[in-house]
């Protein structure tokens, strides 16, 4: 019963490394841009649905709401004025600006928040448990699952049911192309990161309803959002929610074994993946 | 007699106006003031250890003893690297007499490492003794190679009087004596977890049974496994020294898995208000060790203040409640004053040491005198202790949390202000 209770546990953490990662997939698998600033952003929306819970008053889930346009007016802001000048032929700037982008956030977080830990507001909701057998399943681990299913249902609607979602895949396989068809790269790579952000949000919130978020912890949600991207393949949103539940259900199988594997093995299933199929589980498309 | 030691005391503790630094310190006289390099984390995840270091230093120079004083602050960014470099840079570019450093072994160890091997008399505080001293040795692992140093000196409490106060306070409630240990994989875990200097050999002296999952990383987002471990060894109690978000999500986690403990005594995590804030309403009754507090009946050798002046005194000064490294922040600086009270030439690193090393001074966090009470021989020349006590955090109907002393059966002279209660 242990195991069975084992592996839901890591299916359920896999919904949470899945938030983590969709707006990561999304961002990579349009315009392959590997957003280094990531982690860092997902801490920023946890301060800003504090800000908006602490000054107004708001339940969280309530702040979110009005955390969620914040977010994508910056996103879109932040690719459209900065990350569009590094995008090239080159994959080195990109990489260096989002990392310089990482440092400055924590630092004016540091400076603006102080280092003290921080939690969402929490109420009964947060210990609330649903008995399934002789099995105790959280109700916020579960709503985070769902939720990240919600949101990879939503982001392929979007990709495959909408002209916006047709401009997002013709931009990421030619945007010399496409732009011939008369859409404009930069704007949807804008609209693309502001959409990302609006996930990051989302995986704000449960991440500050979860445990602690202090200006330094980042970059630490980074590492298993960037494996859970690749294990899926590239471009795949139903492969990044795969793998966050193939890490998540790896940390807590080898957690039941020892809890020193618990972290390495969700390393260790990252590198098998690799090697077995390098392009990820289910890659969109060979390029 | 009045002896120069005695008279710095006395002027600096009635606050005399009298120009008494020409008479009181000789190596004041010498026109120059005495240069102190401080380190201490500011920024970083550390930084809650060191905010109310200003208070404590602007609150030390305007004292009668500290306006003879230099005082230059580096700060260490929660970094061991960066601690060891701003050390080197305190000893050769601002030349000071003398090294004060604080909080946790990732800050103190390189710092007193640095001093030592530059040979500048260095004092620390705010780590317990047994990371600080084992782990500046060549070989931690081989006993028999331990040396004490020639200019390190540190006053903390050890891992015993911890395993002491927790053991003291579950002895206070009715359990089935079934305890489960969180230890990370780190420099406290693997020392609390030690089978030789940590919990086990001391619990199973008292008939406490120890389940003991492993060493996990810090950061981890899921406790299942240790959850599962504890139910199924069906521990009343759970101890241990997670970080504070490693903490939150144990407990979150715990709740949701019906997994609910009758005490949960835990080191590091729950040091700050700030941290137990963030588990809501759950954080009722978990327990801590308690170094320092407002009721501790200790008072400045510097100013007179009382335990409880000070707090009030930082709590007036910056809005916030009080936390438990302020008294130590103070008493570092009582013991550079008292030291540098005593010596002829404050740049003669072996007079400094000397007089560091036969200290008898009663300060605001209790006696400080390196005379090996409480210690095991190879330490008793660098170490002086303090004493612990044990304390719970108590719920205000305001939603904040206040520490309430429970159990001081090792220093009796610290009053407790309730019984230990279950978490309910």
């Amino acid at each position: 019963m242990i195991w069975i209770d084992t592996v839901l546990q890591g299916i359920l953490l896999g919904g949470l490394y899945a938030l983590f990662a969709a707006g990561l997939s999304l961002v990579f698998g349009i315009m392959r841009l590997v957003n280094l600033a990531h982690g860092d952003l997902i801490v920023m929306g946890a301060y800003l649905i504090l800000v908006l819970v602490t000054l107004l008053g708001l339940p969280p889930f309530a702040a979110l709401l009005i955390a969620m346009p914040v977010m994508f007016c910056l996103g879109w802001g932040l690719q459209k004025f900065l990350l569009n000048r590094t995008l090239g032929d080159d994959i080195l700037p990109p990489l260096l600006v989002t990392f310089g982008l990482s440092v400055v956030l924590q630092n004016a977080l540091l400076e603006t928040f102080s280092a003290d830990s921080q939690r969402l507001p929490t109420d009964a909701l947060t210990t609330a448990s649903l008995q399934v057998g002789p099995i105790a399943l959280g109700v916020m681990p579960l709503l985070t699952f769902a939720s990240a299913v919600l949101v990879i249902v939503g982001l392929n609607q979007l990709f495959y049911r909408t002209s916006l979602g047709r401009a997002f895949r013709a931009t990421s396989d030619d945007a010399v192309t496409a732009s011939l068809m008369g859409i404009r790269p930069a704007n949807i790579f804008a609209t693309a990161t502001g959409i990302a952000l609006v996930i990051v949000t989302i995986a704000a919130l449960y991440l500050g309803l979860r445990a602690n978020f202090d200006p330094n912890i980042g970059p630490a949600r980074l590492i298993y959002a960037f494996e859970a991207v690749i294990i899926g393949g590239l471009g795949s949103l139903w492969g990044t929610l795969a793998g966050g539940i193939i890490i998540g259900v790896a940390q807590t199988v080898g957690a039941a074994v020892n809890p020193e594997w618990q972290i390495l093995s969700g390393h260790i299933a990252f590198l098998i993946v690799l090697l077995v199929r390098p392009r990820g589980l289910f890659p969109r498309a060979n390029d | 007699m009045i002896t120069r030691r005695s008279l710095l005391r006395t002027t600096a503790a009635t606050g005399l106006t009298m120009a008494a630094g020409s008479l009181a310190a000789p190596a004041i006289a010498q026109g120059a003031r005495i240069r102190l390099g401080y380190v201490s984390p500011q920024s970083g995840p550390l930084a809650a250890f060191s905010e109310a270091d200003k208070f404590i230093i602007d609150g030390f120079l305007a004292s009668e003893a500290g306006a003879e004083f230099e005082v230059i602050v580096k700060d260490s960014q929660s970094n061991p690297n960066r601690a060891a470099e701003v050390a080197k840079e305190l000893i050769i570019d601002d030349e000071i007499d003398m090294m004060l450093v604080a909080s946790t072994p990732e800050t103190t160890n390189p710092v007193a490492t640095t001093c030592e091997a530059e040979q500048i008399p260095v004092i620390s505080t705010v780590a317990p003794w047994q990371p600080w001293f084992i782990g500046q040795q060549g070989n931690p692992g081989e006993p028999g190679s331990w040396r004490p140093f020639d200019y390190s000196f540190h006053f903390f409490w050890g891992l015993e009087d911890v395993i002491s106060v927790f053991t003291a306070m579950w002895n206070q409630l009715d359990t089935n004596k079934q305890v489960g240990g969180l230890f990370p994989n780190d420099g406290d875990g693997n020392a609390w977890g030690d089978p030789n200097v940590g919990f086990p050999q001391p619990l199973a002296a008292q008939g406490y049974g120890l389940t003991d999952p492993g060493r996990y990383q810090n950061l981890t987002d899921d406790f299942s496994a240790q959850i599962n471990a504890f139910k199924q060894a069906d521990c009343d109690i759970v101890t241990g020294v997670p970080i504070p978000p490693d903490f939150t999500t144990f407990w979150t986690q715990a709740k949701q898995q019906g997994f609910a403990p009758k005490a949960a005594s835990i080191g590091k995590a729950i040091l700050f208000p700030q941290a137990v804030e963030a588990l809501g309403d759950q954080g009722h009754n978990l327990s801590s060790e308690v170094w320092w507090s407002p009721t501790h009946p200790f008072a400045s050798s510097l100013t007179g203040a009382s335990a409880g002046d000070l707090a009030t005194g930082y709590m007036a000064a910056t809005g916030k409640q009080w936390t438990q490294p302020i008294g130590f922040a103070h008493a570092l600086f009582e013991m550079a004053a008292d030291v540098m009270g005593r010596v002829e030439d404050s740049r003669d690193p072996d007079e400094v040491a000397a007089a560091i090393a036969a200290t008898q001074l009663n300060s605001i966090v209790g006696r400080l005198a390196f005379d090996g009470s409480g210690l095991p021989p190879f330490a008793a020349a660098n170490i002086a202790k303090t004493p612990l006590v044990g304390g719970q955090w108590r719920l205000r109907g305001d939603g904040g949390y206040d520490l309430v002393i429970v159990d001081n059966s090792d220093h009796p002279d610290i009053p407790v202000g309730g019984t230990m209660e279950a978490i309910s």
